[in-house]
């Protein structure tokens, strides 16, 4: 894993300084030279950039992220950590919805396979993961909140609801972001459960099961799911990967201030540690997710263990 | 004193496809007695292993019985409702199939897909049943059961999975077991093994056998009597050594005929049988076997025949019969898959030794 | 040989035709609805596209033919207005022609959703061979590598290389090339790996076949089907990103219609007139699905354990 984020941090600090532009460009006014060159000394931008690179590499190594270009003073750990809540909970709670819906949604098209509910389910589930999310956010809030509002003809705005007080410390308007963020990677897991399982139940052995008598919902819990569920966990690695880019998109619509936000805001601002910290960030959790997934597998399908 | 287990009158099962009905079961009516092992055998696609799913009611979709009944000690499986086919199922009669590979849950341990097969119909305690797997782990000859009822179905060779499936059929003490293919999937020192397992256990526990196959070896060592089917259809049946010593179907002929034996005399050939198997969803008009039978006339092309009584219970379904055809037809109808030299080096081939295979891996 | 008195040495019936693979993935694909539609939908898409850019003056061919307007022509007069027979689709904040736009966005997201595929191809499907065949080393570093790729949050590495070279299509063409390449690597060194098992392919080596005729003759036929289905799914996803991309602020540029920017001006007057985001909304949606749908049935109609 470590190498991983080594490149990572590599790969981007040279696509970084690539852009045009300094993180002194954006402020609206032109800062002097004597002003630019200053800044620069304090923040060591003005050594050669394999120097600037190994000494993050070394800051990084000891938790050290320095501090952001934008925001004097303050270090990019900080930031990140007063973001971080938001995004946590946009995104798990995304994920502990979507698992099961996804899932649930899958097993239930496949056991009834050609009828009405695996129509629908699939046909919504199809249009769903083809409609870009922003586009799915944007819909469900003219949809909820102009289109409730007129309904009602009143000033009726959706509460986009959230949990109750003491259990959502952050106060946090939940439904259309974790709808738009979870609606793509909900629709993706139904299908693949779907297509999965029926696979699934085509194989020797669910037959076997049957020919032994046993009782349906084993058959279908112990045969059925056990294998069928197998290449569903191998998905959630990347559909965690998934939740954390849509992440920048859905926080963008919905203004959430967290980590996908600023990291968008940083990159406009050419605020390179933010833009370090933050993919470290995101490469870290991403590549650790891989790894949980990976030693799940383990687990789950015996015939990958070494014996 | 032959009591009737398994009576299947006039069944017919049908697949309702896109392109059209295809009639793979067409009118079967077989019986098996308690304790004795009948042969059903034909090619792929014949029907036979529809009928052995058909008896169970596994038939899978778009399939399904459209008529006819089976009966399993007088009780009709056709009009069973759930709760009663559930508990028939691998209890009254139990099936194994064709590949044990892929005919075992691969993420689950072998030794508890045993003991389920059990615990299923509750006649035995879950602590019973983990007992019983074990003996019968070690009935089939499982080396090291006791350490083997952990392991996983790929850590398990072919014939010993084919030996699991085997005591996963037998655990319940099933009247009639089905065998669908049992040694098609193995290697062929293991199928002499596996075919003395069978013969054993048949003779130990008494179980009637209804054995599947295309194999016509194995339906000499181990068949009392044998069904020949043709397109969802029966076309002879008879005690084993009739048919073998005269088989009356061309096709039943042309089976025995297509396979080496090592008592016959050398200078006998080997017969193919020409043309594939035929469409069942276009079949032929008449009898469906003329398109590729030596000895058709006119009659078979548009007239399809019945069963008759060809011999002491035996029956064939053909307008020409072998005994009526001459011998030089016959003769000239063995056409050679042998070039004249490779005949002559199998003439100097000692006839093979059939011992008993040991048992173990 | 040997004849025989009615030895039936013809055979009076038609036995079925073995069609190839192709013929037969073709009648089956056929049969989908879905799919054909889907198919039906993206050529038309592909005609209006060509339509809007061709001749290369503003609105294209479609402005010639006055099916539409100018997208690029404000008219401060006729801001946010409703679909009229003038303007089908409105008009938007600066008082330009909706439909032309819409129209003139489909060249955009095409054109860079297929033909980053062919970059995707070149990428992965060389990293995906090379590894599969040589194996050892080779493999295990490319792999590495990949596993690099695979731990980069897509977009995160999207949005900093169009911000490092600039939001322009090349930039964005290339950004969403290297990093959507993966899945196709992985992909193309698995059949690498399970053709070089086969026993026919060991003897082939063995009689001294050069490499490339190895490739031509077996690995191709065998692999095009995933490969094709895997690009096929992945013009969506291109789409997806590109549009995500000028949504964001980073992709495209005004004036230039790419769908996504026309969202995200919309995005700006949501309140007050929503058909802004809605139509060119659709009209991403509706793409992106048809090339879903063209993907399943491609899946579909190739899968060789459907042939009955």
């Amino acid at each position: 894993m470590i190498p991983v984020l080594f490149f990572v941090i590599l790969i981007t600090f040279v696509l970084m300084h690539q852009a045009p532009g300094g993180p002194w460009d954006r402020e609206g006014r032109q800062l002097s030279p004597a002003v630019v060159n200053n800044l620069n000394i304090k923040y060591g931008l003005d050594k050669p950039l394999p120097t600037q690179f190994w000494l993050y590499v070394w800051g990084a190594a000891h938790f050290d992220f320095g501090d952001s270009l934008q925001s004097p003073g303050q270090h990019v750990s900080t930031l990140l950590l007063e973001s971080w809540p938001y995004t946590m909970t946009l995104g798990a709670v995304t994920f502990v919805l979507l698992v099961p819906i996804g899932i649930g949604l899958g097993v239930i098209a496949a056991m009834r396979q050609n009828s009405i509910a695996d129509y629908s389910a699939i046909g919504f589930a199809t249009v769903t993961a083809s409609t870009p999310n922003f586009v799915v956010g944007l819909f469900l809030i003219i949809l909820l909140s102009l289109g409730l509002n007129r309904l009602t003809g009143g000033t009726f705005y959706l509460p986009t609801g959230g949990l109750p007080e003491p259990y959502n410390p952050f106060q946090l308007q939940l439904i259309m972001p974790v709808i738009t963020l979870g609606a793509l990677p909900t629709a993706f897991i139904a299908r693949l459960t779907r297509s999965s399982t029926l696979e699934t139940l085509r194989q020797d052995y669910v037959r076997t099961a049957w020919a032994k008598g046993l009782k349906p919902r084993l058959v279908v819990m112990r045969h059925v799911l056990k294998n069928s569920l197998i290449p569903v966990v191998t998905a959630l690695g990347p559909t965690f990967a998934f939740l954390v880019t849509g992440s920048f998109i859905v926080e963008t619509v919905f203004a959430i201030p967290g980590i996908g936000r600023s990291f968008v805001t940083s990159i406009e601002s050419r605020d390179y540690t933010m833009i370090l910290g933050t993919t470290l960030l995101y490469a870290g959790l991403i590549a650790l997710m891989n790894l949980v997934v990976d030693v799940l597998y383990v687990f789950i399908d015996p015939r990958v263990r070494l014996t | 004193m032959a009591q009737t287990l398994l009576q299947v009158e006039d069944l017919h099962t049908q697949f309702f496809t896109s392109r059209g009905v295809v009639r793979a079961v067409d009118g079967v009516t077989l019986h098996v007695d308690a304790g004795e092992t009948l042969g059903v055998v034909g090619e792929s696609g014949c029907g036979k292993t529809m009928t052995a799913l058909s008896i169970l009611r596994l038939v899978p979709d778009p399939g399904k019985i459209t008529s006819g009944r089976i009966l399993f000690r007088g009780r009709d499986v056709t009009k069973m409702d759930d709760e009663e086919i559930r508990e028939f199922r691998g209890n009254d009669v139990a099936m194994i199939f064709q590949d044990p590979m892929t005919s075992l849950n691969p993420v689950t341990k072998v030794g508890f897909q045993i003991e389920e097969a059990m615990t299923a119909h509750d006649r035995f305690t879950e602590k019973l049943a983990k007992g019983r797997v074990v003996e019968l782990l070690k009935r089939v000859r499982v080396p090291a059961a006791e350490t083997r009822v952990k392991d996983y179905p790929h850590q398990f060779s072919g014939g010993m999975r084919q030996r699991a499936m085997i005591a996963m059929g037998l655990s319940n003490e099933p009247a009639l077991l089905i065998a669908d293919e049992p040694t098609t999937a193995l290697d062929v020192t293991v199928q002499a093994q596996i075919i003395q397992l069978m013969k054993q256990l048949n003779r130990e526990l008494g179980t009637a056998m209804m054995l599947i196959t295309h194999n016509m070896a194995l339906v000499a060592s181990l068949c009392q009597r044998v069904v020949v089917m043709y397109a969802g259809r029966i076309v002879e049946e008879g005690p084993v050594e009739q048919i073998f010593k005269s088989p009356q179907h061309p096709y039943t002929w042309s089976l025995l005929r297509s396979v080496p034996r090592v008592d016959e005399a050398r200078k006998d050939r080997l017969v193919s049988i020409k043309g594939l198997p035929p469409d069942l969803l276009n079949p032929p008009p008449g009898c469906k076997f003329h398109p590729r039978c030596p000895f058709v006339i006119d009659r078979c092309k548009v007239e399809e025949p019945e069963l008759e009584e060809v011999g002491l219970n035996q029956t064939a379904r053909c307008w020409v019969l072998m005994r009526n055809v001459k011998e030089e037809d016959i003769d000239a109808a063995k056409q050679s898959a042998l070039s004249r030299d490779a005949a002559q080096k199998l003439k100097a081939v000692p006839p093979a030794e059939v011992g008993d295979g040991s048992a173990g891996r | 040989m040997a004849s025989a008195v009615g030895v039936a040495a013809q055979v009076d019936w038609d036995v079925p035709e073995q069609t190839g693979l192709w013929q037969d993935a073709w009648v089956r694909f056929r049969r989908n609805k879905l799919a054909v539609a889907g198919l039906t939908l993206v050529v038309a898409l592909v005609i209006i596209a060509l339509g809007a850019r061709l001749p290369a003056t503003p609105g294209g061919l479609w402005k010639i033919l006055h099916l539409t307007g100018d997208p690029f022509q404000q008219n401060v007069i006729n801001t946010l207005a409703a679909p009229t027979f003038q303007h089908p689709m409105g008009t938007d904040i600066l008082g330009r022609d909706v439909l032309a736009r819409v129209l003139y966005g489909s060249s955009i997201s095409l054109s860079i959703g297929i033909i980053v595929q062919f970059l995707i191809l070149t990428i992965g499907g060389s990293v995906g061979m090379a590894a599969g065949y040589f194996g050892g080393r080779m493999d295990n570093l490319l792999m590495r590598f990949t596993d690099i790729m695979y731990a980069f949050p897509d977009l995160l590495l999207v949005l900093v290389f169009v911000a490092a070279f600039g939001p322009s299509f090349w930039s964005i063409f290339i950004a969403i090339g290297i990093t959507n390449w993966v899945g196709l690597a992985r992909l193309v060194r698995g059949q690498v790996l399970s053709i070089k098992e086969k026993e026919y392919v060991e003897a082939a080596i063995m009689t001294g076949s050069s490499p490339i005729k190895l490739i031509l003759k077996h690995l191709l036929p065998n692999s095009l089907g995933p490969v094709i289905v895997s690009l096929t799914f992945g013009i969506p996803a291109a789409i997806f990103t590109e549009a995500a991309l000028s949504f964001l602020g980073i992709g495209i540029r005004p004036p230039e219609p790419s769908w996504g920017v026309m969202i995200e001006d919309g995005y700006a007057a949501i309140f007050a007139d929503p058909s802004l985001v809605i139509f060119p909304g659709i009209a991403v949606a509706l793409t992106m699905l048809s090339f879903t749908f063209i993907g399943d049935g491609l899946r579909d109609a190739l899968d060789p354990r459907m042939r009955r």
